[in-house]
């Protein structure tokens, strides 16, 4: 480093100047942490152990909120779904493109344009690609159900139906799963040949290639998906939102706010779209906070867990 | 990346010569291709399905058909004339250009002074920023609105675009992982030219940065123009600010707009992110590898 370091011993001048030049490079974004993170972070804090309707002044009640939350049965439900998405929608999706990504590192023939149509639908506006969905899945006239009319199948009533929402939202999210085969694909890629000879040569087969070889090597990618993907599911709302309000057929009712978001019985309400029913249907802005709060507990827990484990994320130059 | 995909993988190269295992060998290829093919197909599937009913009639629609007894391509024109879509479009692209053009002009800079520039504080600043990716939006959800709402600014999509003159915390993280990958040889002898930090970064570091900002730059816009829960949020109580995405949710039960439009409109949505992929593959491609490739 000649330039851009800080000159130790430097006279107090010089090292005033760096600072200032890198403020200048920095303030934009000092400014948004403070405004668009520290401030409404605090702010819920507060708002959280208050009873505040956007109506009157914010009123102390101290943890009633977060005692309110053990009572509330509509939470415990959200929480359910929630947990149920983390619990099978992030290692069925990890595993998935896995298999993508494999799949594609052994087509001789056009594994580019194949790679291509496994990428695309993960661009999709996920509002676009849920009414897709909702349509592609409908139970009487929808395509999928015809098919598996014609094989002899009875198909389930997908998004009409408690016990296969969230299974369909599964599927929905299987469908946008290329940017995380992308990654994998570059970790697969990356794999040493070297090491794939070396087992050969010890008379591993196939299976044995990728369980000892490949798992192995591609461990760190597997974390990171992981990570992201449970955070991800952390804050699903787009999907089962609109997904509730198409399926039910009715939906929103003026102010653009559904009044059938979790549709059928609650089976996709996620905790995110409890939270903003919560806070703007029924402005009970003070549990909503409550929420909120609990919702950055869990997710800091994640990401500290990430940041521990991940070479990506730390500070140091690499 | 492409090149090494197109070369035989390591894993199948030393086929021995003996006739059974070449035979084997061939039934694998088979399968193989015969299971991406299906997969094409699966995938593909709810997008031809979804421009085939934006081209049937309404009544057609309804049914179990899947292929349109006429071909209505003036559904594409009529979704313009019967709906507020062009409302909905130009709200949308507002909101994606300029939250895309913010973000470039706040973040670049940000991104730079972490990747290359050494003062205190460093790591605790680059550890806040992906503390702030990682947060889910609904937990701030509550107090910024009401922030906004002091400044009379809900109703509108200006919540969504002003913060990105402030940095966004995806954006900075990936332009810095890519600023690394740029060799500080380049910006030391800018430097020994008597280039300041400023003209260093303007003259020598966005020439040779152009792949990590593009890609920046496209995720940016993406996640601007498919957003739902941001127009959602701010602009519900006032439909002139609606996006595309907020309009397509309501297109059916709030408008009772006939199903061959609502999937006109919801396949005109997805157009020109899929029009501005083919021209951007690679950047794109190597964005998305870039976020988590290191591990």
């Amino acid at each position: 480093m000649v330039a851009g370091s800080i000159p130790q011993k430097k006279p107090l001048r010089v090292r005033l100047r760096h600072h200032a030049t890198v403020l200048s490079f920095l303030a934009p974004a000092l400014i948004g942490i403070a405004v668009f993170f520290l401030y409404p972070l605090v702010s819920a804090v507060y708002f959280s152990l208050t009873k505040f309707d956007l109506l009157s002044v914010p009123q102390w009640v101290g943890l009633d909120n977060y005692k309110r939350m053990g009572e509330d049965p509509y939470l415990l439900q959200s929480v359910r779904n929630t947990l149920w998405m983390v619990v099978v929608f992030v290692p069925v999706r990890i595993v998935s493109a896995i298999g993508l990504s494999m799949l594609l590192t052994q087509l001789r023939r056009g594994a580019s344009a194949f790679r291509t149509i496994f990428y695309l639908p993960a661009l999709a506006p996920p509002v676009a690609a849920t009414i897709a969905f909702v349509y592609l899945l409908k139970p009487g006239t929808g395509p999928v159900n015809t098919f598996l009319a014609h094989i002899g199948i009875q198909g389930p009533l997908w998004f009409n139906s408690p016990a296969w929402a969230k299974p369909s939202l599964v599927l929905l999210g299987l469908w946008a799963i290329g940017d995380i085969m992308v990654i994998f694909l570059a970790a697969v890629l990356g794999v040493p040949a070297t090491l794939y000879e070396a087992a050969s040569l010890d008379g591993a087969n196939a299976w044995h290639r990728f369980r000892y070889v490949t798992i192995p090597t591609i461990q760190p990618v597997i974390l990171f998906a992981t990570v992201t993907g449970v955070i991800y599911t952390l804050q699903y709302f787009d999907q089962a939102a609109v997904a509730g309000s198409i399926a039910s057929g009715q939906a929103t009712v003026g102010a653009g706010i559904s009044q059938n978001f979790g549709f059928p019985e609650g089976a996709t309400f996620t905790y995110p779209l409890w939270l903003y029913t919560v806070g703007f249907r029924y402005n009970a802005l003070g549990y909503a906070n409550a929420m909120a709060v609990a919702l950055f507990v869990v997710a800091f827990a994640v990401t500290v867990f990430l940041l521990r484990r991940s070479k990506a994320f730390s500070g140091e130059e690499s | 990346m492409t090149a090494t995909l197109d070369a035989p993988p390591a894993v199948l190269q030393g086929a021995a010569p003996d006739r059974r295992i070449r035979r084997q060998h061939r039934l694998a290829w088979i399968a193989k291709h015969s299971i991406a093919i299906v997969l094409a197909i699966m995938f593909v599937t709810p997008v031809v399905y979804l421009v085939l009913i934006s081209l049937m009639t309404s009544d057609q629609a309804l049914t179990s058909n899947y292929w349109p007894d006429t071909w209505h391509f003036d559904n594409y024109v009529r979704v313009f004339l019967v709906t507020p879509l062009p409302r909905y479009l130009l709200n949308t692209v507002i909101y994606a250009v300029l939250a895309t053009a913010f973000m470039l002009l706040s973040s670049v800079p940000a991104a730079y002074a972490l990747a290359k520039l050494r003062f205190r504080g460093r790591n605790v600043l680059f550890l806040t920023i992906i503390c702030v990716m990682m947060l889910p939006p609904q937990v701030v959800t509550v107090p910024l609105y009401l922030m906004w709402a002091r400044y009379g600014l809900t109703g509108t999509i200006w919540p969504l675009i002003l913060p990105m003159l402030f940095g966004d915390a995806f954006s900075i993280f990936l332009l810095r992982q890519f600023l690394l990958t740029i060799p500080n040889d380049y910006l030391d002898a800018a430097r020994v030219d008597g280039c300041g930090e400023w003209r260093t970064l303007l003259r020598v570091v966005v020439p040779m940065a152009r792949p990590g900002i593009a890609a920046a730059a496209l995720f940016q816009f993406f996640y601007a123009w498919n957003d739902y829960y941001g127009p959602l949020l701010y602009t519900g109580e006032n439909e002139n600010s609606w996006t595309l995405s907020l309009g397509l949710a309501s297109f059916h039960s709030v408008h009772h707009v006939d199903w061959n439009l609502v999937t006109a409109a919801t396949v005109l949505t997805m157009a020109p992110i899929i029009i501005v992929f083919f021209f951007a593959q690679r950047a794109f491609v190597q964005g998305v590898t870039l976020t988590g490739v290191k591990g």
